[in-house]
């Protein structure tokens, strides 16, 4: 069927089985590869994209549940600059092997746009959708604590 | 003028790759997409020992377009070489297989689905044969699975009385109190969050393969052998790889042998890409541990005798366990004076998943043991656990089990410091509820290859004036996350003098970059990284002699270079290791320097335990790690911080389940690790005792965070409840049986 929703700010239309999962037609079909697979199974949340701005497993996603709605992927985060918690990922080295951080980072943005006072504990409870193998968790919880602030300070 | 570059090292650059990564442009293989390419599947085996009768197509599939595969299309050795020649890429009709989940046939097709759906109509003849699911089963030979005694290794490490059985046994006999103790640790999955992959691209007579991996020349090794081509027709490229902790150490070059396989009889590229049920039942694991311990000490806490059995299971084949062995036992002994040592290790043959290389690399197993000892000794003479090691620890001029005298770059007083100063901050109180208690725990991990191996190696590394007037760093060490790309890019901008922006690190591929060994032991940082230090001062030096003779003296450096660019053409410096002088190591009395240099740490634990529940919170945690020098702070404080917390998850909650030799638990809602929410903050103390022989006095920092805070959190359960944790992980079942003395079964109920 042809599933038309809004990507990354733009309208998009894809002729594709409605079970298949958002995940693939991203990836596959849509050539959308920052939004990564890891287990598959919405444990890990390395394939996280937001759907009307709440973060979800686009692996537990059928194309077809889109339909009408916006869907933003890593791609989609920040436009030409870095959103500041992508900068801040990068400053505060929350990121190192990266396949966890587009998820991440779209999780991160998504706290800060609903609760941009969350303090570390709140933070931590937020992201548990989202697995680092990589960092103990420290230096990204600093990074969004920080883009936070940015954020903040940059608001009228 | 000063030189700009003077400033690069010791200072957090934002990462090479960050950017990237950050807005999802990385490309990991599952990213790349190759004209032609089919995708593979790999067909296993559900039982764990037994001989292959028969591979069958099911005539009810419709195989068009399909391609399958099996041990006779391999066109060189079916072997994966790595030390012994002893495992298959793919098991032959009429051969033994020897775990559940070996590789048996091969499919691809156009697309995944059909791959594997083709996969699942492949059935196997099996003639089973007895199982061998333990280390005790296997050394009473139930079944004879490798050589004659079903030992892959065997490793003694023998001090003072310890030169025999009978001496030690006098020495414990003399001591005032003998601490003896039994610990078991469990297998542990890397669980890096990309899955194991590969491209294979077969071409001009050769194979290009592209993957996720930490040793390009181990995967290269494997393909000539495999294949049977020299080895300037096999290309093998590394992709941004996500995470790998030893995990993509050895296995790559399976997936590479498949991959290559199928694209060869498919006559097109293939992509082999596992899901992660795949990754967690086939790929390795660190490598469950048995070990029994006795400590002989005198009243006044001195430890005078040590008498170890390291017992680890290696599974089906040899692959790297004699080296995992080798550091196990070499580590066993731990960071403490002892006159009288033995220490006897053996890697034992089962019917299990071959058991590999992760984080530390036996290391944390022995650790494990040695640091409960320690803290049951400590009680045992009354001493506060901070004195006692304190009282016995390692300085300057002693000497360790295997008798290298400690010269240089020993954090003993500096991390045990700053043990004592995290322990002076009082422990929350206990109520009806939770109890809590606090754990510390010392350690030491020897940084580079062990003994001779990085002599015998004698790894090479590049850095090149390109003929466009940049520089480039080449070298085959990977960036799987723990930032390569960037230290290697401080360093050369150091050593040539020249901002980091004029440096490029290009991640791997065999025909660009020369053999630095694998990326593995602690040891990019310190031995590939001081090779990239001497080539990128020796290329500087170059060009300044180049630019005196041809009257650019007078020039900035860049300027210099870029003249000498346009005049030559690209130029090249290399560096190949060499010892430093003095050390030295025998192969066969176990004896002498051991490491070129150990790091040294502590680590403070707190934890909250639920008397009901026996659910365990890890409240504080304080980590202080001797790394010789930062070269980028924060990139050295996310090494510690993530290696902590694996070690603490392996302490705790990384429970792999095998039911008949088979992993039972291959999700990640069941196979779990540690959340964001289930992780301490993480207070990392980086202390700096210079190395003379690393780059600006760095030293091996990637394992040795992982190797202590798994005993820290034991004995802070130990100090909660005031009943031993003597096995890991410390799930609440098992903290339940030894507080309440419960019987309970890993294994779980078996199903019929």
């Amino acid at each position: 069927m042809t599933i038309e929703f809004r990507l990354n700010g733009r309208a998009a239309t894809v002729t594709a089985s409605p079970w298949r999962r958002l995940l693939d037609v991203l990836r596959e079909d849509l050539g959308f590869t920052g939004t990564k697979e890891g287990c598959g199974e919405g444990e890990c949340g390395a394939c996280t994209v937001l759907i009307d701005g709440e973060a979800v497993n686009s692996c537990l996603v059928a194309a077809g549940q889109v339909s009408g709605r916006e869907v933003t992927t890593i791609e989609g985060l920040g436009g030409d600059a870095l959103h500041a918690v992508q900068d801040a990922l990068v400053r505060f080295g929350g990121t190192q092997c990266g396949i966890c951080t587009p998820g991440i980072a779209l999780t991160a943005a998504r706290i800060l746009a609903r609760e941009p006072d969350a303090d570390r504990a709140r933070i931590r409870e937020l992201c548990a959708g989202n697995i680092c193998r990589c960092t103990g968790y420290q230096l990204i919880v600093d990074a969004i604590i920080d883009a936070a602030g940015h954020i903040k300070s940059e608001e009228p | 003028m000063r030189p700009p570059g003077q400033t690069a090292v010791g200072f957090s650059l934002p990462r090479v790759d960050g950017v990237a990564k950050v807005t999802g442009r990385a490309r990991y293989v599952d990213d790349i997409t190759v004209a032609g390419m089919m995708h593979g599947a790999t067909v296993r085996s559900d039982v764990g020992h037994g001989i292959l009768r028969a591979i069958h197509r099911d005539p009810a599939f419709d195989w068009t377009g399909v391609t399958v595969a099996t041990a006779a299309d391999i066109p060189g050795q079916n072997v994966i070489a790595l030390i012994e020649p002893d495992q298959p890429a793919l098991v032959a009709i009429g051969n033994t297989i020897r775990h559940p989940d070996e590789a048996v046939a091969l499919v691809c097709a156009p697309t995944r689905a059909r791959a594997l759906a083709a996969a699942a109509h492949v059935r196997l003849e099996i003639e089973p044969l007895p199982l061998v699911l333990s280390v005790e089963a296997s050394l009473h030979l139930k079944q004879v699975l490798h050589g004659d005694d079903n030992i892959f290794a065997r490793f003694e490490v023998k001090k003072g009385a310890g030169t025999s059985a009978a001496g030690i046994d006098a020495a414990l006999a003399a001591a005032d109190i003998v601490i003896e103790g039994t610990y078991e640790t469990g297998a542990q999955e890397q669980m890096y969050i990309e899955p194991q992959g590969m491209i294979a691209i077969p071409g001009d007579g050769g194979i290009h393969i592209i993957g996720s991996l930490q040793c390009p020349y181990y995967v290269h090794k494997a393909m000539v052998a495999l294949l049977g081509l020299p080895g300037d027709k096999v290309v093998i490229q590394q992709s941004v790889t996500g995470g790998g902790f030893g995990g993509k150490e050895e296995y790559p070059s399976m997936i590479a042998a498949h991959a290559a396989i199928l694209s060869l009889a498919a006559g097109a590229p293939v992509k082999l890409i596992y899901d992660r049920d795949e990754d967690i039942g086939a790929t390795t694991k660190r490598h469950p541990a048995t070990i029994h311990h006795r400590m002989g000490l005198l009243r006044d806490g001195t430890i005078v005798a040590q008498d170890v059995d390291v017992i680890i299971d290696g599974g089906a084949y040899v692959t790297l366990s004699p080296v995992v062995l080798s550091r196990a036992v070499l580590h066993a002994a731990g960071p403490y004076r002892c006159k009288d040592v033995r220490i006897v290790g053996r890697a034992v043959a089962t019917n299990a998943p071959p058991h590999g290389a992760f984080r530390g690399f036996g290391a944390p197993q022995t650790t494990f043991a040695y640091e409960r000892q320690i803290q049951k000794a400590a009680r045992a003479v009354g001493m506060d656990p901070v004195a006692f090691r304190k009282k016995n620890m390692l300085r300057p001029g002693d000497d360790t089990a295997t008798g290298q005298v400690l010269t240089e770059s020993v954090g003993s007083e500096d991390v045990m410091a700053a043990a004592e100063k995290a322990s002076a901050t009082p422990l929350a109180p206990s109520d009806d509820q939770v109890r809590r208690g606090r754990g510390v725990a010392f350690y030491f991990h020897g940084a580079g290859f062990t003994g001779s191996g990085e002599q015998r190696l004698a790894g090479r590394a590049q850095v090149a004036l390109t003929a466009g007037g940049d520089f480039e760093v080449r070298s085959s060490s990977t960036d799987i996350g723990q930032g390569t790309l960037t230290i290697f890019t401080q360093i050369a901008a150091a050593g040539l003098g020249v901002e980091v922006s004029c440096v490029r690190v290009p991640e791997p591929r065999t025909d660009d970059v020369p053999d630095s060994g694998p990326t593995v032991a602690s040891r990019t940082c310190m031995v590939v990284g001081g090779l990239v230090d001497r080539a990128s001062r020796k290329l500087r030096g170059r060009i300044e002699a180049w630019a005196r003779e041809h009257g650019h003296g007078d020039a900035p450096f860049i300027a210099a270079a870029r003249a000498m660019a346009a005049a030559e053409g690209e130029v090249t410096a290399d560096a190949q290791y060499a010892p430093p002088p003095g050390i030295e190591w025998d192969d066969k009395t176990y004896t002498g320097a051991a490491y070129p240099v150990f790091g040294w740490a502590a680590c403070v634990v707190d934890v909250a335990v639920d008397v009901d529940t026996y659910e365990v919170t890890i409240e504080r945690c304080v980590h202080a790690v001797d790394v010789g020098k930062a070269i980028h702070p924060i990139i050295v404080k996310g090494q510690i911080e993530g290696g902590t917390l694996q070690a603490l998850g392996w302490g705790t909650l990384e429970n792999v389940v095998y039911r008949d030799g088979r992993v039972a638990n291959r999700r990640m809602t069941d196979c779990i690790v540690p959340t964001f929410a289930d992780a301490p903050e993480i207070e990392t103390i980086l202390i700096e005792k210079p190395f003379s022989f690393g780059p600006h006095g760095a030293k091996g920092v990637g394992e040795i965070p992982m190797d202590g805070p798994a005993a820290a959190v034991a004995n802070a359960i130990e100090d909660a409840l005031g009943v031993a944790i003597d096995e890991i992980p410390a799930i609440p079942e098992r903290i339940a049986i030894a507080a309440r003395g419960l019987s309970f079964s890993t294994e779980g109920p078996h199903t019929p």
